[in-house]
């Protein structure tokens, strides 16, 4: 009986091997865009981020990071870690095999004062990134590169509440994140009716039914603001199932996010271009250790928000689709 | 011989039911957007994608283990799926069929490895947890170059595996999800196994008392490795039905739902020590956490409490079902 099911199950596989088109699609390698070999700058940069694995987000920043290391022959050294007091050893780690230069987001600025001020007494420059835009001058950080999560969820708040927003809901799908917070507090600070939901981002079917009892509970929501590309993919499907007339709107981007940006199910996305940050952050220092030269003129440089709507899809969704945008 | 009503708080899925009922009747009077069919079905679907796993990890649970690898191998099978199919172009239901293989393979060792070095499967499975959450990363990373699967809703299969794992009807303008009616049918196997067939006694024999089950001929090592591959099986199934709902998975996914399934379990009346519990229970338990989850939502309250009302209901049970048997078996 069961070695019968096994012939069956085989004979299967065999049949259904033939090939299957919607799959990759062969495409040949553009990696000798004209960088020079790597090291050949001869300088070593150190990559430091608060990144969870696994996040579609933080895998731009890297590849912009990877790719301005590529371009300049400098050495990349990425760690990350999640955890505060982790991300402030791994600063400090890089800080010992004496780098040429650090790269490091500020989330928890209290928990990686020592460490980057450690770096500072070094003589190693530090530039931040992402996070800690009000923060890195005191820090001893000498540029910035990110945007401010506070005034990006005011953009948001702003142009929604112009198109007739009266009680939007903002999506939070990790536990205490404080940016994502900011972003929410943001909204709420342009139209007041905003309500936050806290939805557990690592399952996405108990997104979907989250926000789906959501709508379901609550008809008056008229737009849905999520803080994360792949929660925005399931707030259309949510909304489908409770048959919600809700506009769906969303922080960052990927490359299922822009089709639907095109399609038409997600109005807009405000993009804070992570590929940018990381080549940003890599190239200043590159400049910074080659020529003297100080980006931002004294300040921060922003990165976003960038919106990308239908009247730019086109010209975006080919770089979502190679991971830079 | 009649049992009195003491006597039947003792059976592990009642002190369940009654919680269950309890906090299904709260909801319905506090929560006006709660008193629907369409709210029940959304509610009876998130149990099902817990509650599938869940029936899998108690009655392991029962038989004495634990595994830890649970939540991540629901990702890890959806990503073997998607990743083989997408990078190979080849048939979807060649790499479902390959995603099983290796969900049992996972099952078996992490049974094999249990038996073998007699290591606590807490802690064996603690690591292919790990090992498995980096491979989820690492190998989707290095096929698509992003750390989330690519679109397959293109490739051949698609369709006839979407209507298998991930299908819905309506009923009188309610939508019902298969996973529902395939969680009811999987809590009823294992029901049946528990009570009705041999493999069932020997379930209670290795969890309750491993060395006498030796003593008396049961196959332990068979029996545990079983449990073990049925936890990734059913991991496997729920794997299936995430990608061919969302079509495309983050690799990092699946990561605390280990703790979910085993909440599920305890609540539902499973013993942590092994010996105790049945199927029924478990499905209560899921059922009690979709509840609570979107019961919260439906009432309209602040969601940044559940992690702490879910500890609370999970102290209760334990302490219910812990008094119940006391008063049942004096």
């Amino acid at each position: 009986m069961r070695r019968g099911f096994l012939a069956v199950g085989a004979a299967t596989v065999l049949l259904l091997a033939a090939c299957s088109s919607g799959g990759r699609e062969a495409t040949e390698e553009d990696g000798a865009s004209g960088g020079n070999a790597p090291g050949s700058s001869g300088y070593t940069i150190a990559f430091i981020t608060h990144e969870t694995p696994g996040d579609t987000f933080w895998d731009k920043v890297r590849a912009g990071a990877e790719q301005a290391a590529k371009d300049e022959g400098v050495t990349l050294k990425y760690s990350n870690d999640p955890d505060a007091g982790k991300q402030a050893v791994l600063i400090q780690q890089a800080v010992d095999s004496k780098v040429q230069g650090i790269a490091t987001t500020l989330v928890t600025p209290d928990a990686l004062a020592g460490s980057v001020k450690a770096a500072g007494a070094a003589g190693i420059p530090v530039v931040g990134l992402n996070a800690g835009i009000d923060q890195y001058k005191d820090l001893g950080a000498l540029m910035y590169f990110g945007s401010d999560d506070t005034v990006a969820g005011e953009s948001i708040g702003e142009r929604i509440a112009a198109a007739g927003a009266k009680h939007p809901l903002c999506v939070i799908h990790q536990q205490g994140s404080v940016s994502l917070e900011a972003r929410c507090a943001g909204v709420r600070a342009k139209v007041p009716g905003t309500e936050n939901l806290q939805v557990n981002g690592a399952d996405d079917a108990a997104v979907v039914s989250a926000l789906q009892a959501k709508l379901a509970q609550d008809k008056t929501i008229d737009y849905v603001v999520t803080l994360g590309a792949p929660i925005a993919l399931d707030t259309v499907q949510a909304k489908e199932q409770a048959a919600s007339t809700a506009k769906v709107a969303t922080f960052d981007l990927n490359a299922e996010t822009a089709k639907a940006v095109k399609a038409g199910t997600i109005e807009f996305a405000v993009d804070q271009q992570p590929y940018a940050q990381g080549y940003l952050a890599v190239s200043s220092l590159y400049l910074y250790l080659k020529n003297g030269n100080d980006i931002g003129g004294g300040g921060p440089t922003l990165t976003g928000p960038s919106y990308v709507d239908a009247s730019n899809i086109d010209k975006i969704l080919p770089f979502t689709e190679k991971n830079t945008r | 011989m009649t049992r009195s009503p003491v006597r039947l708080l003792a059976r592990p899925e009642v002190g369940a039911l009654v919680a269950a009922l309890a906090i299904f009747a709260f909801f319905l009077a506090v929560a006006p957007a709660f008193r629907s069919t369409g709210a029940l079905f959304t509610v009876l679907y998130q149990a099902s994608t817990i509650g599938i796993v869940a029936v899998g990890v108690g009655l392991l649970m029962i038989g004495g283990e634990f595994d830890l690898s649970a939540g991540v191998v629901v990702t890890t099978a959806g990503l073997v799926n998607s990743l083989f199919c997408w990078w190979f172009g080849v048939n979807l239901w060649v790499g479902a069929l390959l995603s099983l293989l290796v969900c049992l393979a996972i099952g078996f060792l992490n049974g094999w490895l249990v038996m073998r070095t007699g290591i606590p499967s807490f802690l064996i499975t603690l690591g292919t947890f790990f090992v498995l959450q980096g491979v989820n990363l690492g190998v989707t990373k290095l096929v698509t170059g992003s750390v989330a699967s690519a679109n397959i809703a293109d490739i051949d299969g698609f369709r006839s595996l979407q209507a298998v794992f991930a299908g819905n009807f309506g009923i009188g303008g309610v939508t019902v999800w298969t996973t529902v009616l395939f969680w009811v049918l999987f809590v009823a196997v294992a029901a049946w196994i528990l009570h009705r067939t041999r493999p069932g006694n020997w379930i209670y024999a290795v969890g309750g008392a491993p060395e006498s089950a030796r003593a008396v001929g049961v196959p332990v090592v068979r029996t545990k490795i079983m449990l073990f591959m049925s936890v990734s099986f059913l991991g496997w199934f729920v794997g299936m039905h995430t990608l061919y709902r969302f079509n495309t998975l983050q690799a990092g996914n699946g990561v605390g739902n280990e703790f979910i399934y085993i909440i599920a379990a305890v609540v539902g009346g499973t013993l942590l020590t092994g010996g105790f519990g049945n199927a029924i229970g478990v499905a209560f338990g899921a059922f009690i956490f979709g509840m609570t989850n979107l019961g919260i939502v439906y009432a309209g309250w602040d969601p940044n409490w559940f992690k702490a009302f879910l500890g609370v209901m999970l102290l209760l049970a334990v302490s219910v079902n812990l008094y119940a048997r006391k008063w049942g078996s004096r």
